[in-house]
């Protein structure tokens, strides 16, 4: 008899290595040994959200409830109303298909929930234009109330993770499926409504967010070399932005940019733009996605496509510098 | 028809002369499906609310209007049950008032969920019967649901997983009126064979007269007896418009409408309302009593 060859189980693309979505789901494993009301909602992608984690540790305050997203958003609300700590996790983009339940079953309805979004912008590469979404951002800033995130890396999820849960309002954040350069170390300091500046400089201030936060400290490397002083400004609350480092940005430095792996129209840029105008008006270059769907291919290699890399930033840079 | 049956009658025409004085003086607002539902909100403050307002997050009754539209109704019998004063109801749609044209449940937290976009509500409803097992608190949520709001697919959303959690806990109430904003749901889209669709989904089905209390008392009854660990669904056939002739099965009145005066009074008339009452109600204050 010839026995059958066992052979491995598939790897999760991005499963290994050191990613925001399994910082974030071992947060929630932390957070629920702290708080007995805490419940995750999963639409089947535990996987690829990092709630697995959560999952495996609590099962009893795990829900399952199938790809059926706009249920599920709407459910969160429900179960808020009743004492629970509900956290939503799908990707963006479906974030984006249940945009008007959040809207009306928890933000309108003053639920306390926080939604939490893997996969966002070009962070699913290959999966292409339809599972990229750069929209997410702008859509859940335009609702009254609701704090949107995009912390820049491991440690910084992890605490922006719990302000999120001791938040009392609704919170929609972004996590992230890829690998991730680790930007901070355990001092690190997160609140809701700050930024952190990562590099002084005074000629340009770089404001960034999620992953395009490690590719603008690049950036300011390269605009080094060629004697431009770059500062660098880490915003991952995007909604509240920080309006008091901006402003003395503003007043301590000539021009900035914006980056972010999301539509230049309605994020950070949006923001940033917002802030400026009503404090103190600077010449802004806006690094995103304009005008335009994903397509398939590595993340790092659409960035550079895009042009939403570390090159990307530091033209953008030089070009504000000259107006 | 016992007394009590009578006396549940003359509150059901009580709240349906209230909402359509306050659709009236609101300028705005939906008659035909608010007083299609007005005996099963009725029915449900009569009896199950008799104890305690729902939708008290420490746990109880909990009920939901997943058809806002139908907030004149809610809000008329509400006043009824003395959550708020007619004169209340009568700011209907009006800026500053708690009664906003479609329930909130910041303003009013009696109502247990905002809605007005359909099908939100039922899924909200799963929420509240899931944290209410998964906290083992005792009683029931009430979902009422209209019939053309079942076109939303986040409805069967909801219905696919309140089987799959096994909510005994949840009853969804369907007011059957055969109408929605246009014409005929069935020349819209059609919902039949709709009892089949809700066994399928995995749910108790029943169905009743949502008009004829002595038949809620008993299909409530049943849907309430615990015994289920699925789901009940209770499909109310009923009449868009009941209880006023010229408004009964008529899609004309389904959608935000103005009523004139002469058609304020016509319709109280036809609600039996004396004519000081009806004075009383044109110039925008509730009769006493």
């Amino acid at each position: 008899m010839v026995e059958a060859t066992q052979t491995e189980a598939p790897t999760l693309i991005g499963k290994s290595g050191d990613s925001m979505r399994e910082a974030f789901g071992h947060a929630l494993v932390e957070l629920a040994g702290e708080r007995e009301d805490l419940v995750v909602l999963d639409a089947d992608i535990a996987g690829g959200t990092g709630v697995h984690n959560f999952r495996d540790a609590c099962p009893e305050r795990f829900f399952q409830f199938g790809i059926a997203e706009q249920n599920m958003m709407a459910v969160a609300g429900g179960m808020a109303s009743m004492g629970l700590r509900p956290v939503v996790t799908t990707f963006a983009v479906f974030c984006l298909r249940a945009v008007e339940q959040a809207r009306l079953s928890i933000a309108y309805s003053k639920r306390k929930v926080l939604i939490a979004a893997s996969h966002p912008g070009l962070d699913v590469g290959p999966d292409g234009g339809s599972a990229q979404c750069f929209e997410d951002m702008a859509a859940y800033r335009a609702i009254p109330g609701m704090t949107v995130l995009s912390p820049a890396d491991p440690v910084e999820m992890r605490l922006a993770t719990r302000a999120a849960i001791a938040h009392d309002g609704p919170v929609y954040m972004r996590t992230g499926r890829s690998p991730v350069r680790r930007l901070f170390d355990e001092t690190h300091q997160f609140a809701i409504g700050r930024g952190t500046q990562l590099r002084d400089g005074t000629d340009v201030t770089l404001v960034a967010c999620g992953v395009e936060v490690a590719r603008a400290l690049d950036a300011a490397e390269l605009l080094a070399a060629d004697g431009v002083s770059a500062r660098v400004v880490n915003m991952p609350s995007i909604e509240p932005v920080d309006h008091e480092l901006l402003a003395a940005c503003a007043r301590e430095t000539r021009a900035f940019v914006t980056a972010e792996d999301h539509s230049v129209r309605g994020g950070l840029g949006s923001a940033v733009a917002e802030s400026l105008a009503t404090h103190l008006p600077r010449p802004i270059q806006f690094v995103g996605m304009r005008d335009e769907f994903g397509t398939s291919a590595e993340p790092d290699e659409l960035a550079a496509h895009y042009g939403i890399d570390a090159h990307g930033i530091a033209a953008a840079a030089r070009l504000a510098l000259t107006r | 028809m016992s007394a009590t049956t009578t006396e549940t009658h003359e509150l059901a025409t009580r709240a349906r002369r209230l909402q359509l004085a306050a659709i009236y003086h609101a300028g705005s607002g939906h008659p035909g499906g608010s007083l299609s539902c007005t005996d099963l909100l009725v029915w449900l403050w009569q009896n199950a609310y008799r104890e305690a307002v729902p939708n008290d997050a420490a746990g109880g009754e909990q009920f939901i209007l997943s058809k806002g539209h139908a907030a004149p109704a809610l809000y008329a019998v509400g006043a009824e049950f003395g959550l708020m004063t007619r004169d209340e109801a009568l700011t209907l749609r009006k800026l500053g008032s708690p009664c906003q044209g479609h329930p909130h449940v910041v303003d009013l937290p009696w109502t247990g969920a905002s809605t007005g976009s359909l099908g939100q509500g039922f899924s909200v409803g799963v929420g509240k019967a899931l944290a209410m097992k998964h906290r083992k608190l005792a009683g029931f949520v009430t979902v009422i649901l209209g019939d053309g709001e079942l076109q939303e697919g986040e409805c069967w959303e909801a219905a696919m997983s309140a089987a799959h959690h096994k909510l005994g806990n949840l009853i969804a109430v369907v007011d059957y009126n055969k109408l929605q904003s246009d014409d005929w749901n069935s020349a819209i889209c059609g919902l039949e064979p709709l009892t089949d669709k809700w066994r399928s989904f995995g749910w108790r089905v029943l169905e009743v007269d949502g008009h004829d209390y002595d038949e809620l008392d008993r299909v409530f009854a049943e849907a309430r007896d615990g015994c289920s660990p699925a789901p009940t669904c209770i499909i109310a056939h009923t009449h868009k418009g009941q209880g006023v002739s010229f408004m009964e099965d008529s899609p004309l009145w389904h959608g935000s409408v103005c009523l004139t005066e002469e058609q304020l009074r016509d319709s109280l008339r036809d609600l039996g309302t004396p004519d000081d009452e009806i004075n009383s109600w044109l110039e925008g204050s509730a009769p006493r009593g």
